[in-house]
């Protein structure tokens, strides 16, 4: 490809179509077609070309699915045989333990294995839906009695939220996480050399201060549970 | 050095067994669009069982088919029968915390899989593809799993398929999404949506200050990363466009400084945009929640006060 002296801003229009589809929240996956079918045009590809584009993304990228798609048969089985309930039940007998909290020892132990490169330990198929999402709400319940549905979604999103964070601000410390090869690269190709090691200290103060942050913000949760169901509850019987 | 497992087996076994899920939506008359439901999950299967010998103007045309029944609501959700709450208290009290025991052993697995498997050998043949190392760890990992929810359960391995539909369904037609994202990606870095945006940042950005310096590579790395839904392709362009010239040119900042911290600045992103479906969208879907950007919701606060930390830090170290 070769670069034109002057960049055209036509290719721009798919990212428009992207966010005003987002922001009207028409479906994503319309929104994400069409945004692809008019970037195409915009770049003046014929309609063949961006067929056969579309075609073969999609198969390079059909490895995206796998790691959510593998656990759930497993998932799927064992929660026909009781293992949310066993979930709940298991972290009541627990006095000590508050949503925040439950969801402060995940993100500690999230974090701490992404830092040291074991990325598989956690996510949202494996440990997510089957065990860290009906923990917290078990711990809630414990403690504040029965939840309404938009807390219990609440609570959820978190602990879902919880995961990303971890796994995001912790594996950039570890030194050989791809994105630190492909930052070190980069930076070659461009005449500056760096040391990987070097790159993965200098993520360790982000690393902290996410989990400062994101630690402040479940301790917080704790305090205001009473007023959100209070809230929630009077919304739900009016 | 040929491999005994690679990524193309679990792309047969995934399609294999989505192919078995959409025969049994198409049986299932409690879905009111059982057919073009069952269309769908066939489709995709086509797409991993036969995806990298078709012609790709032919897997286009499936993309868009699958695009329009799952925009356009012709994916709907059937019935599983599911057992009663009463029915799975009584069996997680038999059970008790051996049925912990699968889901750790999933995990177990693909983490002593990616350490070791790497080059372990066998007959001339290494044990996995050292490409795939990780992939095929989460695939052994849930082999095993499987296998021991079945023995402990003793359902009939008929049930793991009605089990796999009943969580498909649950997650609906959005689980094609990380795909189709990253797909027009690709289809953006192909038009040149790189270069214009960076065309724009450059001449728009004050940067004369190495405070503002600082603030635009971060917030520009944080909004870009919005725009694609990866760090990964924020980076090379926001880094070429004002990184090395400006923070590292003009105010003689440290290159792996900058590149730790404007990383994390587009990671704050990440966790602010639709457009990273797998890490944002998909969860919604897998835990059932009503507002599909409840997760988003959840984790903005965390990634703006942590893209203005990362901003002074990048500031006060470069």
């Amino acid at each position: 490809m070769t670069l034109p002296a002057t960049v055209s801003l036509w290719p721009l229009i798919g990212v428009a179509v992207v966010i005003v589809g987002f922001v009207l929240r028409f479906n994503p996956i319309v929104v994400v077609t069409v945004a692809g079918l008019a970037t195409g045009l915009a770049a003046k590809l014929p309609p063949d070309l961006i067929l056969a584009k579309l075609g073969t993304g999609f198969v390079k990228t059909r490895n995206l699915p796998l790691t959510l798609l593998l656990p759930l048969p497993v998932i799927g089985l064992l929660e026909r045989h009781g293992l949310r309930e066993r979930a709940q039940a298991w972290i009541a007998g627990i006095r000590s333990a508050t949503a925040g909290r439950l969801l402060i020892v995940y993100l500690f132990i999230r974090e701490s294995a992404a830092a040291m490169g074991l990325t598989l330990v956690g996510g949202h198929a494996p440990m997510v839906r089957p065990l860290v999402a009906p923990m917290t709400e078990a711990a809630a319940a414990q403690t504040h009695g029965p939840l309404p549905p938009a807390v219990r979604d609440r609570l959820k999103a978190l602990a879902a939220a919880t995961d990303n964070v971890g796994l995001f601000f912790g594996e950039d410390i570890f030194v050989a996480f791809g994105s630190i090869v492909l930052m070190q690269t980069f930076l070659a190709e461009n005449g500056l050399v760096t040391d990987p090691l070097h790159i993965a200290l200098w993520g360790i103060p982000t690393a902290i201060a996410a989990f400062v942050i994101h630690a402040a913000r479940l301790l917080r949760l704790d305090r205001r549970l009473p007023a959100l169901i209070a809230r929630e509850g009077d919304k739900a019987a009016p | 050095m040929t491999a005994l497992l690679t990524l193309d087996h679990l792309y047969l076994l995934t399609g294999a067994a989505l192919l078995a899920v959409a025969a049994l939506a198409c049986a299932d008359r409690a879905n009111p669009r059982r057919w073009s439901s069952g269309l769908f999950w066939a489709l995709w299967a086509v797409i991993y069982l036969a995806g990298d010998v078709l012609p790709a103007v032919v897997n286009g045309l499936i993309v868009l088919m699958l695009a329009a029944l799952g925009g356009l609501g012709g994916v709907s959700l059937g019935r599983h029968g599911t057992r009663s709450v009463a029915q799975r208290e009584a069996s997680a009290a038999r059970h008790g915390n051996r049925l912990f025991l699968p889901i750790l052993a999933i995990s177990a697995t693909a983490l002593a899989g990616s350490l070791t498997l790497k080059d372990v050998s066998a007959f001339g043949h290494l044990l996995v593809d050292p490409k795939s190392v990780t992939l095929a760890s989460v695939g052994l990992g849930a082999l095993v799993g499987l296998a021991a929810a079945l023995w402990m359960t003793r359902e009939r391995p008929m049930q793991v398929l009605h089990e796999s539909r009943r969580l498909l369904e649950i997650m609906g037609p959005a689980v094609i999404l990380p795909q189709m994202l990253a797909t027009l990606g690709l289809l953006f870095t192909d038009a040149g949506v790189g270069r214009a945006v960076a065309a724009i940042a450059t001449q728009t950005l004050p940067v004369d200050s190495a405070w503002l310096a600082a603030a635009a590579y971060g917030l520009g790395m944080a909004a870009f990363t919005m725009v694609m839904g990866n760090a990964f392709a924020a980076f090379p362009v926001m880094t070429a466009g004002i990184g090395i010239p400006i923070l590292v040119g003009l105010h003689h900042g440290n290159p792996a400084v900058m590149a730790a911290i404007g990383m994390f600045c587009g990671y704050c992103g990440t966790l602010m945009t639709p457009m990273a479906a797998n890490f944002n969208i998909i969860p919604a879907a897998l835990l059932e929640l009503k507002d599909r950007n409840a997760v988003i919701r959840a984790q903005w606060p965390t990634a703006l006060m942590l893209l203005g930390v990362n901003i002074v830090l990048l500031r006060l170290f470069m």
